[in-house]
């Protein structure tokens, strides 16, 4: 039972920085703005917010800046995919490479350095509780903040006017404009709301999940994280079961190792990584679906005269 | 008074060719002001960047050797990215042509002969081209996103090189370190001189060569850019998209992977668990700045070996660090594809109305011609 306990606290935990950055994308794509830079802003959001700890010593505004930080990095890929209409994919793979090399020229200070993590929540007796307390009070603040977020973004995707017209704007650009919805500025506050969510994802990372900084220690889960958009079919709570099957994964893969199953680490450390492969071609295979649920204007760019 | 985007009906060429200029003048800009802003002598800097390098003939042979895989590379993506297909997978193209050929090296690891070293380029660019046809059935069969699959098939190649130098392959008497053996003379490209610059670089220029040829001048190249102008109007003509992914994916996983191969036969001489500074991701940068044209490529090939020799010069002389080049590449991608808007559309001074009222002052084209 233990044992269990622990594989579905240490899941839960796993599955919040996809979480994060999974739902931020999926609000930017739901407006029609495909961003590929999710890795990079995650890890300058991971840098910003060990920076910020380290030198204020509140968590709280480590996270704030990562937020901050990211959301004016988004705005940079907004200004030039929306305004200066550059291709999106091209855009959001210079955003990654940007992130990558920026995150580990401002981190290199920070390597190996302690800081003050964000601590996992105790309620007393509630925590302690046999097999449910620890589960449901006794997470880490972050991961009810990640879950708290996705009910927002279905609440005002599907049950709200504005959510309404996000989806419009990103299922018919030219109609939305038409209608008199201002595209451009929707879209920008979608990509805005995404990098902040990357941004949060890093802060988990490196004040959570494992309080420190290492270079690239994302190791590839803002695309992971983009893989699970399409993997959700572009529906919130989706996001949620698809980020927990790969925290699954990920424990599963710790666990082995830590058993000693005599399969090498690194052929271990593929799991993640080719598990992501083998859901998106499950997923990707049913072509009408996809088509049905994809946001139609989905990295198209928008010029109100053409 | 405002700005605005007006589409252009044609793009001057001298605007095409002045824009990558235009974006590297940026870069540069930018790259002062980051200097200035972390205390370093902001133009000392960009002279150890940017001029240092360039000043002795060792210098200059090390740019061809950076330079060397990321044209390779960036010729294949150049093809896949006009037919908008998405190859971000080159990182681990290369990792697996690196093992198929260096694998050839260590099994004739006692043999010696004129035709290892073709046998190991051959190893090599089957080897990328095996890992790129990964993703181009997935996406042809299955419809999965190239862009995401081959990106997580490069972490993928990555860890498989780390097993293999870590196990398998790892070099007996190397006291447990993880490398290969070092392989031996027939195995290794024929240098330049005493410079590190070896044979690699002419099969790039000779790549560079065909890959003009391949999109001017036949009939593949012209099907590959129509379907990316226009999907429909490629479909109507009877050009298949699945062959663009096809062809896409086999001709830059090859060249990746020859890379790979060229690399770890090159300047590094064995396997080892890292073998390319992000060179197939680079490689994305050169293919843009490049214009995905050849000669393009070429120039801004040279131009990005230099970012990142300029990185390790600025590292020695002024203590800056390595992380330096990633963020300079990024910039000049960042800058470059904001300059880009201007071949698409011209910035029009002025409210609308009085765009109105210029365009009804005008005289008419008909007029003009009477």
């Amino acid at each position: 039972m233990d044992l269990l306990v622990n594989f579905i606290v240490i899941m839960l935990g796993a599955a919040t920085p996809l979480i994060f950055a999974a739902i931020g994308e999926l609000v930017a794509e739901k407006s029609g703005v495909l961003n590929l830079g999710v890795e990079g802003m995650m890890l300058m959001g991971a840098v910003a917010a060990f920076a910020v700890t380290l030198t204020t010593g509140s968590p709280l505004l480590g996270l704030l800046a990562a937020m901050a930080a990211m959301t004016a990095m988004a705005l940079i890929f907004g200004v030039l995919t929306l305004s200066l209409l550059a291709n999106q994919v091209a855009t959001g793979l210079a955003l990654t490479i940007f992130g990558i090399g920026l995150s580990s020229f401002v981190g290199q200070g920070f390597v190996g350095k302690p800081v003050q993590a964000v601590a996992a929540v105790d309620l007393g007796w509630l925590t302690q509780l046999p097999v449910v307390g620890r589960v449901l009070f006794g997470q880490n603040p972050l991961v009810y903040l990640a879950l708290a977020v996705v009910a927002a973004v279905a609440w005002f995707l599907y049950r709200t006017r504005a959510g309404l017209i996000l989806r419009a704007v990103g299922e018919s650009h030219h109609a939305a404009h038409a209608i008199g919805y201002p595209v451009i500025a929707i879209r920008y506050g979608a990509v805005a709301f995404g990098g902040a969510m990357a941004g949060l994802g890093g802060a988990y990372l490196s004040l959570a999940y494992t309080p420190m900084w290492v270079e690239n220690m994302t190791a590839g889960r803002g695309w992971i994280a983009l893989a699970l958009v399409v993997f959700a079919t572009w529906r919130p709570w989706r996001v949620v079961a698809g980020a927990w099957l790969f925290g699954g994964v990920t424990i599963l893969q710790l666990h082995a190792q830590g058993a000693g199953v005599a399969v090498p680490s690194q052929l271990m450390s593929m799991l993640p990584y080719v598990a992501t492969i083998v859901v998106l071609v499950l997923i990707s295979r049913d072509e009408t679906r996809i088509r049905m649920n994809a946001p139609a204007s989905i990295g198209k760019p928008f010029h109100p005269e053409r | 008074m405002r700005l605005k985007l007006e589409a252009r009906s044609h793009t001057p060429q001298a605007v095409v060719y002045l824009t990558p200029v235009l974006a590297a003048l940026l870069t540069a800009l930018a790259g002062a002001l980051l200097f200035a802003a972390l205390g370093y002598p902001p133009l000392e800097a960009l002279h150890a960047f940017f001029v240092q390098p360039l000043s002795t003939a060792n210098g200059l042979a090390e740019i061809g050797v950076k330079a060397t895989p990321l044209v390779l590379i960036a010729i294949g993506l150049s093809i896949g990215f006009r037919g908008n297909v998405w190859n971000i997978g080159a990182e681990g193209q290369l990792v697996m042509g690196a093992v198929a050929g260096g694998a050839v090296a260590l099994a004739f690891y006692e043999v010696e002969g004129w035709w290892l070293l073709p046998l190991m380029t051959l190893a090599g660019a089957l080897g990328g081209m095996a890992y790129g046809a990964i993703p181009a059935l997935l996406k042809t069969r299955f419809n999965a996103s190239e862009i995401l699959t081959s990106l997580m098939l490069t972490y993928v190649g990555v860890l498989f090189l780390s097993y293999l130098v870590h196990g398998p392959l790892m070099d007996p008497q190397g006291f447990s370190f993880p490398q290969s053996r070092l392989f031996h003379d027939d195995a290794l490209l024929p240098t330049l001189g005493y410079t590190r610059l070896h044979l690699g670089a002419a099969v790039a220029l000779f790549v560079v060569l065909a890959g003009w040829f391949v999109m001017a001048r036949t009939l593949i190249g012209f099907q590959i850019k129509v379907i990316g102008l226009t999907p429909a109007a490629g479909g109507y003509a009877g050009f298949s998209q699945k062959r663009v992914v096809w062809l896409s994916f086999l001709v830059s996983g090859g060249l990746a992977g020859m890379a790979g191969l060229f690399e770890v036969a090159g300047p590094i001489g064995q396997l080892t668990p890292s073998i390319s500074p992000g060179y197939g991701f680079t490689a994305i940068i050169v293919a843009f700045l490049g214009r995905l044209h050849p000669v393009g490529i070429l120039l801004a090939g040279l131009l990005m070996a230099l970012s990142y020799l300029g990185g390790e010069t600025a590292q020695i002389e002024l203590g800056l660090p390595l992380a330096m080049t990633g963020v300079f590449q990024g910039m000049l991608l960042f800058f470059l594809l904001g300059a880009d808007v201007f071949t698409r559309y011209r910035l029009r001074i002025g409210s609308p109305k009085a765009a109105v009222a210029a365009a009804k002052a005008a005289p008419k084209p008909a007029e003009e011609g009477a």
